[in-house]
């Protein structure tokens, strides 16, 4: 597996809590989410129905949908002029300037994110324009038809209208389209979820192959852990609007510290290693507004304890390099390994 | 790749392996029409099929391969174009009325979305009992209140009383893809087609609903189609796996065999293409994305290529393939492709450890003359066009 | 060994319509001119059907006097004899047999002089005003009303749209919350009413416009005449706020309603993210999109342009085709009434067609769906 070669700290996110407000009060989809993203670096984002993590995502780049309100904490974009924005109290207005420039998003459905009414090319045109106002549309259109020759798309494509692509091409164009201004972070919503596995490859690995090239980082959300695995340098697990472990992929995946990413990593059935026996996780994900004390995945957990069911437990560092919100890490249960150090975890968090 | 089989279940009985339903070259095409007038849609061709009593069955393939027109054949939603269906030896074609209820008596049809199969308005109680009573299953408030009971034990919802009075919406995914497999298990049917039946739930209550599955195959006889583009999830249930292609099956065989040794080009590229995160962190095989290039997409079915169908897309493509259809060969027992690397003696071919089936970006790029390709390059070149001055542009600059 | 090439040619999915579609890597150069040629069928296709509709509603009107019971045509010279004092004249009476029957012909001979009338405009006369053609009535009609229907119809939409796209952009604010209702409020009250009341107020009371007619009958009817044409302004200034102002408040609400829908569509996040201004999100990604319906509304508006405002042009005594309508009815004037019925078919039927066309013009998908 390639590695990355990962820079400075573009993206730190500080307990950032975003709230539905329903007629029945206000339910926490996401809740007191922290992490750090470098530049350069592919973070995954996995979990399932209810886990938050599309929330996050709009949440991350102040897209947020109504009836979604960030609700507390911090985004802080650092610039490569040194500058560090907090995203969070920022109007739309004055995030202008960095979105797309900067912080770009490919969503899941092609077709729903193009405008339907017009051409392919005048999508490009205007948020090029946008952010370069020099630039005439005659320029703007040729770009247009380099950035599409970038996924391998034919440059008379920027005479079509959405609905006259087929799907794998529309799906590369929104990711030609979310570089059109060199960002320095794309978020990947769930874009191949809609595709086949094959049209996933081919276009996961031309997402690759741009990365290298241009170096952008990449926040990967879905619910297919199996292809996070092969794809990010770090993984996030999400569960009930919580982040419950987070480190780089080999590790969660050899050893996982939360039973959640554990049950989660077994609820795949593997290809070609021996066919075992294999359970899913019990029950079902909890309901958000009515959310158990303690932590949220005890009543599905095989190894809760009294105190899981009482005690929420906090995202805290467990290794060198993952951080972990299970009561079983806890030095007092079960010594983990290294113990305390001065060192900064790659996670944000001071140890 | 190796060729034993790990599979921890023994091979069933030959006695009890009589054939169900059984689809005999069966062809759908389909008449469509559009601005230039209309044109046939050739959706599935030559599908032979066997169901045993006691078996799961999987046909595997991406959208648009017709396995789900497949499903809709075998339940005689549309009437086939050739070939013929044949349930327990005898012939059926397209029913209706009282022929209809004793067909879906014995074969019954699950699909995809749990929430859209089940009557929203209804209580648990009202679409199992519907089911029952229908096929005349049970008789009387209590025989049929009883069945219930035994149905929602048999899919593991106990206790039953906790959801018999249930609505569909409060019902998890699972819980309702449960309820679907009890509505059809009312019915007592010989055999249950499947139709991509986990693809809609959560990731990790997909296992429990696929244990379920296995359960009733091993338990109660059950014949299985289960229909799926995750070649993964039917490894894990299916004994045997075709797989479709552009509305034809490439392969078939026992799904250790068809995994391990694949036998046909197509087979490889789906494997090669399915993350597996042993291959991926563990092993030295090349990685998932590294170096793919552009892999293509299925044909058009109302144009397919000539010859084999896989061919435009295929690394080992020879002028026969573009001319004739590839028969079918028995590579082993129970195990067949239709490739003619079968008949030219070049099957090692397909044992490589890496298979370069996407065309390099560049070459796909120089072809369809788009000059450059380098990212750098295209984003930071000049820009010097009619009417403008010369100057540099630059790089990209908000 | 043959070299593969990525043809990715594209799958149809069965109840998708056919594309001709080919994403080979090797077609490039001309620009593909595929949307207008496919549009420019769609277009003929549809002609065709619309001039079907109309040859049937013409047809129609020609046999309708003819299955009534007795001899319409009799019926009607026998009034223009009343009327007059003495009997038709012998072109008369043949324009008469041509529009509502000669028992004595070939009905197939019939059908085509019928035709040629219809086609020179030839509607016979009118025996309320005899001998005045119709033709002649209903054209001098036709201009007051397009006039007034027309401008107020297309300025309420406009007002009613905009305001719409405005409100539903962020449904529940301020400015959305008090004007919605009061909208709607003031749609409530009957046309008619409303033109009452104006012309009570503004007319009889305070004298500061016309009580009745379409333009100063002193001034010369010329379209080159200064004052002719701002006294037509000026008569037509009440009725037409009277239209505008009952008006403008249906197309609000239908805009409004898409507009809501529109918004939480992904493309429009997408906009956002963009970093597109508000005002280029809110105009031309949402309500370019949510127009779509709206036009429809406005084409088919359009069409009942004629018959529209009956009353209206009655309580302003507003010489249009509504009026028209009204008086013919009252004064049996069977030759009149007819013609504008006629008229007001063919109208809807044009509007049903530029409605479709404009349609087909704003969403590229509409062409490629039959």
């Amino acid at each position: 597996m390639t590695r990355r070669d990962v820079g400075d700290v573009l993206l730190e996110v500080q307990d950032l809590s975003v709230d539905y407000l329903t007629l029945n009060g206000a339910v926490s989809a996401v809740s007191h989410a922290s992490f750090t993203l470098r530049r350069g670096e592919i973070l995954g984002l996995a979990g399932e129905s209810g886990s938050g993590k599309s929330t996050l995502t709009t949440a991350l780049l102040r897209l947020q949908r109504s009836p979604a309100v960030t609700v507390g904490g911090k985004v802080l974009y650092h610039g490569d002029d040194g500058t560090v924005t907090d995203l969070v109290p920022r109007t739309d207005k004055e995030l202008l300037h960095l979105r797309w420039n900067k912080l770009a998003i490919v969503m899941q459905s092609a077709m729903d994110a193009l405008n339907p009414v017009k051409r392919l090319g005048a999508q490009f045109v205007d948020v090029l324009r946008q952010h370069d106002p020099r630039m005439s549309e005659k320029a703007a259109l040729e770009r247009a038809g380099d950035l599409l020759a970038l996924s391998g798309i034919p440059r008379d494509r920027v005479d079509s209208f959405p609905h006259e692509m087929s799907g794998g091409m529309r799906q590369r164009s929104l990711i030609s389209l979310a570089l059109a201004c060199d960002p320095d972070l794309v978020v990947m919503d769930e874009p191949t979820t809609a595709v086949d596995v094959v049209m996933q490859r081919t276009i996961m690995s031309q997402v690759l192959r741009l990365q290298r090239e241009l170096g952008f980082a990449i926040v990967f959300v879905t619910h297919d852990l199996s292809l996070l695995l092969e794809l990010s340098d770090r993984l996030a697990i999400m569960y009930a609007g919580k982040v419950v472990e987070i480190g780089p992929s080999t590790e969660l995946y050899h050893h996982p510290k939360h039973p959640y990413t554990k049950a989660l990593r077994d609820s795949f059935p593997p290809l070609y290693a021996p066919l075992v026996e294999m359970r899913g996780i019990p029950g079902t994900a909890p309901d958000l507004m009515n959310l158990p004390d303690g932590c949220a995945f005890a009543p599905r957990c095989a190894r809760a304890m009294d105190l899981c069911l009482t005690k929420r437990p906090e995202l805290v560092q467990v290794s060198e390099k993952v951080d972990a919100a299970c009561h079983l890490n806890d030095p007092q249960k079960e010594p983990v390994g290294a113990g305390p150090s001065d060192a900064r975890s790659e996670n944000g968090h001071a140890a | 790749m190796t060729t034993t089989s790990t599979r921890t279940e023994q091979p069933r009985q030959d006695a009890e392996r009589e054939v169900v339903l059984e689809a005999r070259d069966v062809t759908k095409h389909f008449t469509v029409r559009g601005k230039k007038g209309s044109a046939v849609v050739r959706a599935v061709e030559g599908i032979d099929l066997e169901l045993h009593r006691g078996e799961i069955v999987a046909m595997v393939g991406e959208s648009g391969s017709g396995k789900t027109t497949v499903a809709r054949l075998l339940s005689l939603y549309y009437p086939t174009t050739g070939g013929e269906i044949l349930l327990e030896g005898k012939p059926v074609s397209h029913v209706t009325g009282r022929k209809a209820l004793t067909y879906y008596g014995q074969v019954q049809l699950l699909f995809q979305d749990p929430f859209a199969s089940l009557n929203a308005l209804k209580p648990i109680r009202h679409i199992l009992g519907r089911a029952l009573k229908i096929h005349g299953k049970a008789r009387g408030a209590k025989q049929v209140e009883q069945r219930i009971h035994e149905l929602l034990t048999r899919v593991n919802l106990t206790p039953p009383e906790q959801y018999i009075d249930k609505y569909p919406h409060e019902l998890s995914g699972g819980q309702r893809q449960r309820i679907v497999i009890a509505r059809a298990l009312a019915v007592e049917p010989r055999v249950m087609l499947g139709d991509e039946p986990i693809s809609m739930l959560d990731v990790s209550i997909r296992l429990d609903v696929l244990n379920l599955l296995k359960k009733l195959r091993d338990e109660e006889g059950l014949a299985l189609l289960y229909i799926t583009h995750d070649i993964a999830s039917a490894r894990y249930i299916a004994d045997r796996i075709n797989v479709m292609y552009a509305g034809q099956m490439v392969e078939g065989g026992s799904s250790e065999e068809v995994i391990h040794d694949p036998q046909h080009p197509y087979t490889r590229l789906l494997l090669d293409s399915s993350p597996d995160p042993g291959r991926g962190l563990e092993g030295d095989q090349q990685s998932l994305f590294d170096e793919v290039g552009d892999l293509g997409e299925p044909p058009s079915l109302i144009t397919p290529p000539k010859g084999c169908r896989f061919n435009p897309r295929c690394p080992f493509a020879m002028d026969i393939c573009n001319e004739k259809e590839p028969e079918k060969v028995e590579v082993s027992p129970g195990h067949w492709a239709k490739c003619w690397l079968h008949q030219e003696g070049r099957a090692d071919l397909l044992k490589q450890r890496n298979i370069q089936f996407g065309v390099p970006i560049e070459t796909a790029a120089a072809e369809a003359g788009i000059d450059t390709v380098n990212a750098e390059d295209i984003l930071d070149r000049t820009v010097a066009l009619e009417g403008e001055t010369t100057a540099d542009l630059g790089p990209f600059q908000p | 060994m043959t070299q593969p090439t990525a043809t990715g040619r594209r799958e149809v999915a069965l109840d998708e319509p056919l594309r001709p579609e080919s994403s080979l890597p090797g077609v490039t150069g001309a620009r593909r001119r595929r949307g207008a040629g496919g549009r420019g069928a769609y277009f003929l296709r549809r002609l065709g059907s619309y001039l079907i509709v109309i040859w049937a509603a013409v047809t129609l009107n020609f046999f309708i006097p003819r299955f009534m019971p007795g001899d319409p045509a009799e019926a009607i010279l026998r009034k223009i004899r009343q009327t007059t004092g003495e009997p038709p004249s012998a072109s008369q009476i043949a324009s008469v047999r041509r529009m509502y029957g000669n028992p004595t012909e070939n009905i197939l001979h019939q059908y085509v002089d019928y035709w040629v009338g219809v086609a020179k405009f030839d509607f016979g006369v009118s025996t309320a005003h005899y001998p005045t053609p119709v033709s002649e009535i209903v054209l001098q009609a036709l201009p007051w009303t397009l006039f007034l229907i027309g401008v107020s119809t297309v300025v309420a939409w406009i007002i009613g749209t905009i305001l719409g796209a405005v409100m539903g952009w962020k449904p529940g604010n301020r400015f959305d919350s008090w004007f919605a209702p009061l909208s709607t409020f003031f749609h409530a009250f009957p046309g008619f009413w409303i033109a009452l009341v104006l012309l009570w107020i503004f007319s009889i009371t305070l004298e500061w416009f016309p009580v009745s007619g379409g333009y100063d009958t002193s001034v010369p009817m010329s379209l080159n005449n200064f004052y002719f044409l701002l006294s037509v302004v000026y008569y037509g200034a009440l009725p037409m706020f009277a239209l505008i102002f009952i008006g403008f408040n249906g197309w609000l609400f239908s805009m409004r309603n898409v507009m809501v829908a529109t918004v939480t569509e992904d493309y429009v996040l997408m906009a956002r993210a963009k970093g597109l201004p508000e005002k280029k999100v809110l105009f031309s990604y949402a309500a370019r999109n949510a127009l779509l319906p709206n036009v429809t509304g406005l084409a088919m508006a359009i069409g009942g342009v004629i018959g529209g405002a009956v009353l209206i042009e009655a309580v302003f005594t507003y010489p249009g085709m509504g009026y028209l309508l009204q008086t013919s009815i009252t004064g049996h004037d069977f030759p009149v009434m007819q013609t504008v019925l006629l008229l007001l078919t063919f109208t809807a039927i044009v509007a049903n067609f530029i409605a479709d066309s404009i349609y087909v013009l704003l969403d590229p998908r509409a062409a490629d769906t039959n």
